[in-house]
């Protein structure tokens, strides 16, 4: 054990015994990889290629074809690609920015405030952790059509924005904080949404940007609201229009093209995102435990 | 005018949680309660729901013949394999990847996890035409090339490999936050742990794991089983996905979640389908339990 920098968890350098990981971990990481390698190459096929036989997964002479396509191409009922396009940034940057801020101020109240009712608040979060939204997709239907939001936009934002995991990891982030820093702003004379704003926020970036993270997947991903709360075409979002394109024409080999250029716009902002924010997301992972 | 702004500073903790507590009520709780009040209901959406008691609860069990005999059996098939099997291929990278140094271990790690974030999306796009049942499908080709097969085969209508290939795909997407968490986990363990527990005995990397590792990330370990159990249940629906169809070639690949779209906006029968999700709730809730029981420490 005397040479623990290079061998064991978290080496600082490397070093030959680490040769067998990487052996273990090639094929795993080729599987990984592989379908998003194909959605790439696919996304800049021409079109004979994408009809040579047999199948070739390597694209020689790429082309930006599909994607001028897919924007020439309009929907079923001549709404333009852009204009999905369009709906999805416009409410997945609403979900981002709200499910931020009403999950922050929760979890800021679930950690550092004292008054009756808030560890019962914290375990029925806790126990919302195993929610699977998809078991009660006909309550929340209903639920959507009492209070009106039938074709109404915000029907895609309302339901994402309950998220009982960033919740739990916000709060247990701000755990982290001392009470010490709330109590001194308080004896100061702070009110709550000041410490909040002022105090906490600034220390809670890393939590704030994963939360981030997860509300943008969830929601530039989600087709609940496009398929069962929005019948007007031109309010639905782009992750739909690529399912009733992968549906439509997914299974020809023409369309195999164009189903791929809008898969990598879906793919791109996730993993861009991710990219940059990483280490961050880890960071707060290093508290997500439930104790 | 003051006194609005008092009751802003004094109710403080209610105002700011207030929000959260309003959406998760709307979305979250009351569609729960609705699910269960309408299993006992006849409900066909247009008019309304009648009381029947326990009526759907006893036709599920008794004469749902393909619930009885695929669904469940699918469902369970499906869960333990990729429930477990995702938790515990999840546990294993997280630890090989700690093994590494940094830069590597950060880009593998991204690499694995990417598919999580895209699966439900790229599905079609990628695995139909891989798996696509022509002889230009991306496996029959490579098959017929290597001379393993001589006729293309339908796989994803195929009631023989439907359930393989959907349980492929799920591993293939469920490194998500789970695996995260427990990557974190294994990297935060103090490193003097493992200094004293060579010293107290311990021989090789493998009771390292059992001895140290493992105890030490035990909440990780929680929030990764009860993120692996989620994914699972909510991600069985793929099935539908792949095949284009509900219900799936000679219901090979329907699961729980499928029988419940199935009555609920095929036939809706939502009176009935409500049932169906409750079953389904009790059946996330208990799994979560047990791994509650395995990992948490009181």
């Amino acid at each position: 054990m005397a040479n623990l920098k290079g061998i064991g968890i978290n080496p600082k350098r490397f070093h030959k015994s680490q040769i067998k990981f990487y052996v273990i971990l090639l094929p795993v990481v080729v599987f990984m990889l592989l379908p998003i390698l194909f959605v790439l190459f696919n996304a800049f096929k021409p079109m004979g290629e994408l009809f040579v036989y047999p199948p070739r997964f390597i694209t020689l002479h790429p082309t930006l074809n599909n994607f001028k396509k897919l924007l020439e191409t309009s929907g079923t009922s001549n709404i333009p690609a852009s204009r999905y396009l369009f709906n999805s940034i416009l409410s997945t940057a609403a979900v981002v920015m709200l499910s931020i801020i009403i999950s922050s101020a929760a979890a800021f109240v679930l950690s550092k405030k004292h008054f009756k009712g808030k560890k019962l608040l914290f375990s029925i979060n806790t126990l919302a952790l195993m929610f699977v939204p998809i078991a009660v997709t006909i309550p929340r239907y209903l639920v959507i059509v009492q209070i009106g939001l039938i074709d109404n936009f915000i029907a895609h934002v309302l339901p994402l924005l309950a998220m009982p995991v960033g919740l739990f990891l916000l709060k247990q982030f701000i755990d982290q904080i001392p009470d010490s820093l709330v109590e001194a702003a308080e004896i100061d004379g702070a009110s709550d949404y000041y410490i909040l704003w002022k105090v906490v926020a600034p220390l809670i970036r890393p939590a704030l940007a994963t939360i981030a993270i997860l509300a943008f997947q969830m929601s530039w991903n989600s087709t609940e609201a496009s398929t069962i709360f929005i019948n007007n075409e031109s309010l639905k979002t782009f992750a739909f229009y690529m399912g009733t394109l992968a549906s439509t024409t997914g299974n020809t080999v023409a369309g195999q093209g164009l189903s791929a250029a809008s898969s990598l716009i879906m793919i791109l902002p996730n993993l861009i995102m991710f990219i940059i924010l990483q280490s961050k997301v880890m960071n707060t992972m290093a508290h997500s435990g439930i104790k | 005018m003051n006194s609005v702004k008092r009751f802003f500073n004094k109710q403080s903790h209610w105002v700011l949680i207030a929000p959260y507590i309003a959406m998760f009520s709307i979305f979250i709780i009351i569609p729960v309660i609705c699910a269960v009040a309408l299993s006992f209901t006849y409900f066909n959406t247009i008019q309304f729901p009648t009381f029947i008691g326990l009526k759907n609860y006893i036709t599920l069990i008794t004469q749902d013949t393909v619930f009885m005999q695929k669904v469940i059996p699918n469902t369970l098939k499906y869960a333990l394999i990729v429930g477990p099997g995702g938790y515990l291929l999840a546990f294993i990278l997280a630890w090989l990847l700690g093994q590494l140094t940094k830069v590597p271990r950060t880009i593998l790690a991204i690499i694995i996890y990417s598919p999580s974030m895209t699966a439900g999306v790229i599905l079609a796009t990628v695995w139909q035409p891989v798996f696509s049942g022509d002889p230009r499908g991306y496996l029959n080709s490579f098959l017929m090339n290597a001379g393993a097969i001589s006729q293309p085969i339908q796989w994803l209508q195929s009631p023989d490999y439907l359930m393989t290939i959907m349980i492929i795909v799920s591993l293939w997407s469920s490194m998500g936050v789970g695996f995260l968490a427990m990557l974190a986990g294994v990297l935060n363990v103090n490193e003097e742990l493992y200094e004293a527990a060579y010293l107290d005995g311990v021989k090789n990397r493998f009771q390292e794991i059992i001895y140290v590792t493992i105890p030490c990330m035990r909440p990780q370990m929680l929030f990764g089983a009860v993120m692996a159990i989620v994914g699972t249940f909510s991600g069985g629906g793929i099935g539908v996905a792949l095949s284009g169809s509900n219900p799936t070639p000679e219901y090979a690949g329907q699961v729980i979640v499928n029988h419940i779209d199935d009555y609920g906006f095929i036939r809706f029968e939502m009176g009935y389908a409500a049932a169906i999700s409750v079953v389904l709730l009790f059946l996330i809730w208990g799994a979560s339990k047990v791994s509650f029981k395995l990992f948490s420490d009181d």
